[in-house]
């Protein structure tokens, strides 16, 4: 096992960011932590990266503890803090090769590691960091981690505020370099970035919610889903919210994800009831629970 | 060796790269030495006096030119009546009025004693006393030349000679105070916010997330810092040398190397102060306050150590600026060599260690 979490708490002065989390990601395996801001993914980063001290529980990175032996983690991981962390006033190439310095490596021995990424920031090696897009700075911070070779990678939302194309870029990359290898622990605030990993873990308040495939982690969605749809979304959704019997309404797109209180659902009694509330156009369909259905019902 | 060097190189990236902190820490020290060499001084220079004159004779002549011949004082006014005294000192350029009594040369030929009057502004005291030294000085050559022909069966004579700053000069005592008080100070305040800069960039979790040693950490920040303070150093004592005439009756290579034991010191003593501040705002402030004044009051800079009381003077010997003090006068005007100087040099070596061993102990080797 390359990271095993168990029951690790911690408290800042009036907050429990985390409490009582256990999990484990394996051997090469891309392992999402979802959850919105706040959850406690960044202490999480923080005390398996040896940054902070639990309150309680333990917690192993490859196989190292990470209060006593937390000279050997900072040995063999790789960390992207939340927060662009790297010189701005030096160029990408100076800010590279310190890095790769200070963990007793050279560029052009791990050069086959961020050969791929690199190739991609390499027209601007000259350029100072602080002048580079949020792409390109990301693109930057993920070599910088990754020069030493690391065993582990820890990449605390390393997509926010970048845009689209340079997200999915960067996602590429990380399975890659999954495939060298490397288990990745990465966190992230978008539901579409947590179906590419292998195993996913909700975690909202400081609290794991689930943990599970992206495939499989939609069937703990504890109701069934329908997609309702009709002429007028606003009026939709304020005609759901009154039904008595409504569950959760979520607007999903062209349609509104919704979720009835009773096992008995009749699709023509609501159909009846909407139609009295003057809509046209009404469809209900079974709908599959996305992740972030199944995120919104656990955090419920 | 090369994890050293690569560090090094970093941090000149970053002093070199930020035009106008450079600015500021090679400028500031030539601002400062020339504002405190010129503007700080306890020379007086072309008071303005008054005479009130009751006699008007030889005598009274006499010891007038005297005065207005010499470049501490200059006569500005004449006055009548006693009651015009107040009045000139109310309107403030007049800083001493000198009283002459009646039949001034008649008396003195007499009785053998006249009096003079000297009445001085003493709103600010210690001019009022050098001025009323210097007047006294004055009189009593005229005295002295009075009696040239006259043998006195008993006379004491006391010579004073003034050794390694013959002339007075302030600026010879305040130079080697204002090097002190700045190397402190740029140093200490250089390296505390170079360091929480880092904390505050967030590059500080990276450097602590790699397999860096405190040690090297601390060490990667002080070197470069030193060859900027040895900069400054020479800045300065090329200023006090050719700008304020100051003399090096000693060895300027053991100067070089006492500044830079001095210069480790503070240093070292910034690292302490960003291992308990946060941001950069607050290690400025705490080594700009934390150690202006003490530098400034209890190093013996300005005020005598010997003259404070007790604890003031326990406390001054902590102080590192103290000993680098007496050093670089004893070096600059004595001409003292290492063979006089050890003691301090010693506790100066001792402090920068203490220093320097805290820090790393202090330094957090994680977040909060």
């Amino acid at each position: 096992m390359s990271i095993s979490v168990s029951n690790i708490s911690k408290s800042y002065k009036n907050v429990q960011a985390l409490k009582d989390v256990s999990f484990h990601v394996n051997e090469g395996e891309l392992f999402g932590l979802i959850g919105p801001d706040g959850a406690g993914k960044t202490s999480l980063f923080r005390i398996l990266t040896t940054l902070l001290i639990a309150d309680s529980g333990k917690a192993n990175v490859a196989g190292y503890d990470v209060v006593d032996d937390f000279k050997e983690i900072r040995n063999c991981v790789g960390y992207m803090p939340g927060k662009f962390s790297l010189y701005q006033d030096l160029t990408v190439e100076e800010n590279l090769n310190f890095f790769a310095t200070i963990f007793g490596t050279s560029i052009k021995e791990n050069y086959h590691l961020i050969k791929d990424i690199y190739v991609q920031i390499e027209p601007f090696k000259n350029r100072r960091a602080g002048k580079l897009s949020g792409g390109m700075k990301q693109k930057l911070a993920l070599c910088c981690a990754l020069i030493h070779k690391p065993k582990v990678l820890f990449l605390d939302e390393p997509t926010t505020g970048v845009d689209p194309v340079s997200r999915k870029e960067f996602w590429d990359m990380l399975k890659r370099l999954q495939q060298k290898g490397i288990s990745i622990l990465v966190s992230t605030p978008y539901m579409d970035e947590a179906a590419l990993c292998d195993r996913i873990a909700f975690i909202q308040n400081g609290e794991i919610l689930e943990i599970d495939s992206p495939q499989d982690i939609v069937k703990h969605f504890p109701k069934k889903l329908y997609n309702v749809g009709a002429d007028n979304m606003y009026k939709l959704i304020e005609s759901l919210k009154h039904y008595e019997h409504m569950h959760s309404v979520f607007p999903f797109g062209e349609f509104v994800h919704y979720t009835d209180k009773r096992n008995d659902f009749n699709s023509i009694e609501l159909n009846e009831y909407l139609t009295s509330k003057g809509l046209n156009q009404i469809s209900v369909e079974v709908a599959q629970p996305t992740i972030e259905d199944t995120f919104m019902a656990l955090a419920k | 060796m090369k994890l050293f060097y690569v560090f090094i190189k970093k941090e000149f990236y970053h002093i070199i790269r930020d035009r106008r902190s450079l600015f500021i820490l090679l400028g500031m020290p030539i601002i400062q030495i020339l504002l405190f060499g010129f503007a700080i001084t306890n020379e007086i220079n072309n008071v303005n006096i008054a005479i009130l004159d009751h006699s008007k004779d030889v005598t009274t002549q006499n010891i007038i030119n005297k005065i207005s011949a010499s470049s501490y004082f200059s006569i500005k006014q004449f006055i009548e009546r006693e009651s015009d005294i107040e009045k000139v000192f109310k309107k403030g350029k007049i800083k001493a009025v000198l009283i002459f009594e009646n039949d001034f040369s008649k008396k003195l030929l007499k009785n053998s004693h006249a009096t003079v009057q000297i009445i001085a502004d003493a709103t600010d005291p210690n001019t009022a006393n050098t001025i009323s030294n210097y007047i006294n000085a004055i009189i009593q050559s005229y005295t002295q030349e009075l009696n040239k022909d006259v043998v006195v069966s008993y006379q004491i004579i006391p010579i004073s000679h003034m050794v390694y700053n013959p002339e007075l000069k302030s600026v010879f005592m305040f130079v080697p105070g204002v090097m002190t008080v700045i190397l402190m100070l740029v140093s200490a305040m250089m390296t505390s916010i170079s360091i929480t800069r880092e904390k505050e960039l967030g590059t500080m979790e990276i450097i602590l997330v790699s397999p860096l040693k405190p040690i090297q950490v601390i060490a990667g920040k002080v070197i470069p810092y030193v060859f900027i303070s040895i900069i400054n150093a020479t800045i300065i004592i090329l200023l006090s040398l050719f700008i304020f005439k100051m003399p090096v009756q000693g060895s300027l290579i053991l100067l070089g190397f006492e500044n830079v034991i001095f210069i480790v010191t503070a240093l070292a003593f910034g690292i302490l102060i960003s291992t308990i501040s946060a941001t950069q705002q607050t290690a400025m402030m705490i080594s700009l306050m934390g150690l202006m004044l003490p530098v400034i009051i209890l190093s013996g800079f300005i005020f005598p150590i010997e003259s404070m009381p007790l604890p003031l003077q326990i406390i001054s010997n902590i102080i590192p600026a103290k000993w680098f003090i007496i050093i670089i006068k004893g070096i600059m005007l004595k001409g003292v060599g290492i063979t006089y100087l050890w003691k301090e040099t010693l506790v100066l070596i001792a402090m920068s260690l203490f220093f320097i061993g805290l820090s790393t102990k202090k330094y957090k080797i994680r977040l909060e």
